[in-house]
């Protein structure tokens, strides 16, 4: 496709350009495309992930758009997505203005806020389970009653503990983004409010918040299409229980294709993750502004 | 049904292979690895004490065939179930596939990944004669051998801890009316009457297979093993399940019980920490509250028992339920150097003298016909001749559900029984959905 650019005569000097892209471009259509097309063509098939593969048409895909599983997994999917971010947001956004700032102390604060992150979802899935055990763990060891509750045995209190502990290891994440955010923003701006009289809430309703609004859409967007695809914690912690209280889409594309043997259905629920996925992709950028390269500084 | 026995959840699941296996592997490769005459490869479970004698008897095999080398790699049990389905679904199966028989050796049947194994045994008669009879259900399939028995017979028992019995002053009990009168008795005195790794869901679906057996006979799961139409309705299956609602609702089994995951041992622990008065658990557990327990078993704490009959049921009490057998197969995509080790394996390193023994030691009944002999010099002699006696008079041994169903079918039983203990479903919708997926 360069060739074709550095044909028209004038594009000699950028030909070399495109060429970069080729190695992003080779992994994207080898692991994303790809798997991707690989994926589909299953959701028409009928395969049990050993023997042959047979084409059954839309056999598949009845039997997942019938199954009273589907909304269930699609409306927790939703909710850990929706709580998930409602808890995350204020509390990054919060954290990453604080660790804004320059003081010994904060910088300091945020090395040990950073601490969840550079544990395995794995191994936090593990830890909380251990210490959330209603007989054994930190309630049972304490001798605290209300530390001691089946944590992980209610339908309510397992789902929310999963967004707790989603919460508790991405929160660092996203508050170092805001940090990233809020340092960008021009310190004239503060200075002007600062004559005009604003006091701290003021400036940051007014300058920090409205600042960050792209910092917001890429945030959300990683919080968002990250809790669709949520699986490793929530198959450790509860494999997706107790009944399917916290059976998550990507748990139960898992449960159909891996432990039910019926690749068919489970790639029909990944094609329906993907095109989730895009259109709240999509959704978000349009919330952005038409505009996403527009400048930030428009009448500063 | 499956032996778990391993705390390292965490490495199974991190990533398809875990550490622990790639160690496992290095460590048993021995002294003559590489050699001339090729290696075939094994994939077995973790966890001890069963992993010690597994790897020991390829450690002697290997010795002993310095030329026709295995090469061992092991799994935590949760992870061994989905990396092994999806090695063979990519061609990258091990030689020796190390399995529980029923539906699952089926699947791999009929997708052409195993040997048929027939011939063999009829040229090597001394082979399959040594080995229970009774094995062999659960690795035939239409009418052909597929896997070779090994291993010991694991019958689910009803353990009991004898040390809170006194406590409380109450005895064993002797039907399904005594177990729900037991149930306030402990409750009463802060313990809780069953421990249950509810979040395993197999552990669950032994209480399933008990009554069922118990209240209408083994009949009525035979009906869906064979994919009778609308099997699951029958009136002992509503009987039963609403049972064992009944000793939910009676707060019988432990609180937290559907977070507990039976691969910690934590259902275990509870029985030896006098946290829970009883539990129903494969008799694999012996060996593991052996291990873990203190003086538990040593100190005469632990009792055993077979699943008490019900009021007017139809069930043999005699009869039990379990694995009959572990089984191992040979991958048809291996090479027929590689089979030809495995079949030397099967011939001269599998349930030898020495395993056998070390099968006893771990309070296990190995299948090799005349080991009961050797039962009553062990410590263990009052186990061992026990479940002997359950595995050797049991006029019906049923295989675990989920492994005698298809994988398809088992999810679905699973996933519901999760449901069932959870009285999100009630019978008649455990029922319900469970005719849909018979014989699928």
């Amino acid at each position: 496709m360069s060739t074709l650019t550095g044909s028209t005569g004038r594009g000699d000097r950028r030909g070399i350009l495109p060429w970069l892209a080729v190695p992003a471009l080779l992994f994207f259509v080898g692991f994303a495309v790809v798997p991707l097309v690989g994926v589909l063509l299953l959701s028409f098939t009928t395969w049990d992930g050993i023997g042959d593969i047979h084409p059954s048409g839309l056999t598949s895909w009845r039997a997942v758009l019938t199954d009273p599983g589907l909304p269930h997994a699609l409306w927790v999917t939703f909710l850990v997505m929706a709580v998930s971010w409602a808890v995350q947001t204020p509390a990054s956004i919060l954290l990453g203005t604080f660790l804004a700032g320059r003081q010994r102390y904060r910088a300091v604060l945020s090395l040990i806020y950073f601490v969840p992150l550079l544990l395995s979802s794995a191994a936090i899935a593990v830890a909380y389970k251990a210490l959330l055990d209603p007989n054994f763990g930190l309630g049972a060891g304490l001798g605290t009653e209300w530390l001691s509750k089946d944590w992980l045995g209610r339908p309510w209190l397992a789902f929310g503990v999963v967004v707790f502990i989603v919460s508790w290891q991405f929160i660092p994440f996203h508050s170092l983004i805001y940090q990233g955010g809020v340092q960008q923003i021009p310190r004239s701006l503060y200075e002007a409010a600062e004559l005009d009289g604003a006091g701290r809430i003021r400036q940051f309703f007014s300058i920090t918040l409205p600042q960050l609004k792209y910092t917001i859409i890429t945030s959300s967007t990683l919080m968002v299409i990250g809790s669709l695809t949520f699986f490793d914690l929530i198959f450790v912690l509860t494999e997706g229980g107790p009944g399917d209280a916290t059976r998550v889409l990507a748990l139960d594309m898992y449960k159909r294709g891996f432990q039910a043997n019926l690749m068919g259905p489970a790639s029909a629920i990944a094609v329906v993750l993907v095109l989730m996925g895009l259109a709240i992709a999509l959704l978000l950028r349009r919330l952005g502004g038409r505009d996403a390269g527009e400048s930030q500084l428009e009448g500063a | 049904m499956e032996i778990h026995l391993s705390r390292r959840t965490l490495l199974g699941l991190a990533a398809g292979v875990p550490a622990s296996a790639a160690l496992a592997a290095c460590g048993s490769s021995g002294p003559g690895k590489g050699g001339d005459g090729g290696s075939a490869t094994y994939w077995h479970l973790s966890g001890q004490p069963q992993e010690g004698v597994r790897t020991g008897a390829v450690e002697r095999f290997n010795d002993a065939n310095p030329k026709g080398q295995i090469q061992v790699t092991t799994f935590e049990n949760d992870a061994y179930k989905t990396k092994i389905k999806t090695a063979i679904g990519a061609g990258k199966a091990p030689t020796i596939i190390w399995g529980w028989g029923g539906g699952t050796l089926r699947s791999y049947v009929e997708a052409d990944q195993v040997d048929d194994l027939t011939p063999w045994f009829d040229q090597n008669p001394e082979i399959k004669n040594r080995l229970f009879p009774s094995s062999f259900g659960a690795a035939t399939v239409d009418g052909r051998i597929y896997a070779m028995p090994f291993e010991s017979v694991e019958p689910i028992v009803l353990f009991y801890n004898k040390r809170v019995f006194d406590d409380v002053g109450v005895e064993p009990p002797q039907s399904w009316d005594d177990i729900m009168a037991l149930v306030p008795r402990f409750n009463a005195a802060g313990i809780a009457p069953f421990s249950l790794g509810g979040q395993s869901r197999w552990t669950n679906m032994m209480w399933l297979e008990f009554l069922f057996d118990r209240i209408g006979g083994p009949e009525v799961f035979q009906a869906v093993f064979d994919g009778e139409k609308d099997a699951w309705s029958h009136p002992a299956a509503i009987d039963a399940l609403t049972k064992v609602q009944d000793l939910v609702k009676a707060d019988g089994f432990i609180k937290g019980f559907s977070s507990i995951t039976a691969d910690s041992n934590a259902d275990q622990a509870l029985l030896y920490t006098d946290k829970a008065a009883m539990m129903l658990h494969g008799s694999w557990s012996y060996g593991i509250q052996q291990t873990e327990g203190g003086d538990f078993v040593s100190g005469g704490g632990l009792g055993f028992m077979n699943f008490p009959p019900v009021e007017g049921g139809k069930g043999d009490p005699g009869n039990s339920v379990g694995n009959p057998a572990q089984y191992l197969s040979i991958s048809s995509k291996a090479s027929a150097e590689q089979k030809k080790i495995a079949k030397d394996f099967f011939a001269t390193g599998v349930l030898t003298d020495a395993e056998v023994k070390e099968w006893i030691g771990t309070g296990a009944v190995p299948i090799a016909k005349g080991s009961e002999k050797l039962l009553a010099a062990s410590e263990s002699a009052e186990f061992l001749q026990f479940v002997y006696g359950i595995a050797s008079n049991a006029k019906t041994f049923g295989q675990s559900w989920d492994q005698a169903l298809s994988p398809t079918a088992a999810e679905t039983l699973l996933d519901n029984i999760a449901r069932l203990f959870q009285l999100s479903v009630s019978p008649q919708q455990f029922t319900d959905n469970l005719n849909e997926v018979i014989g699928k």
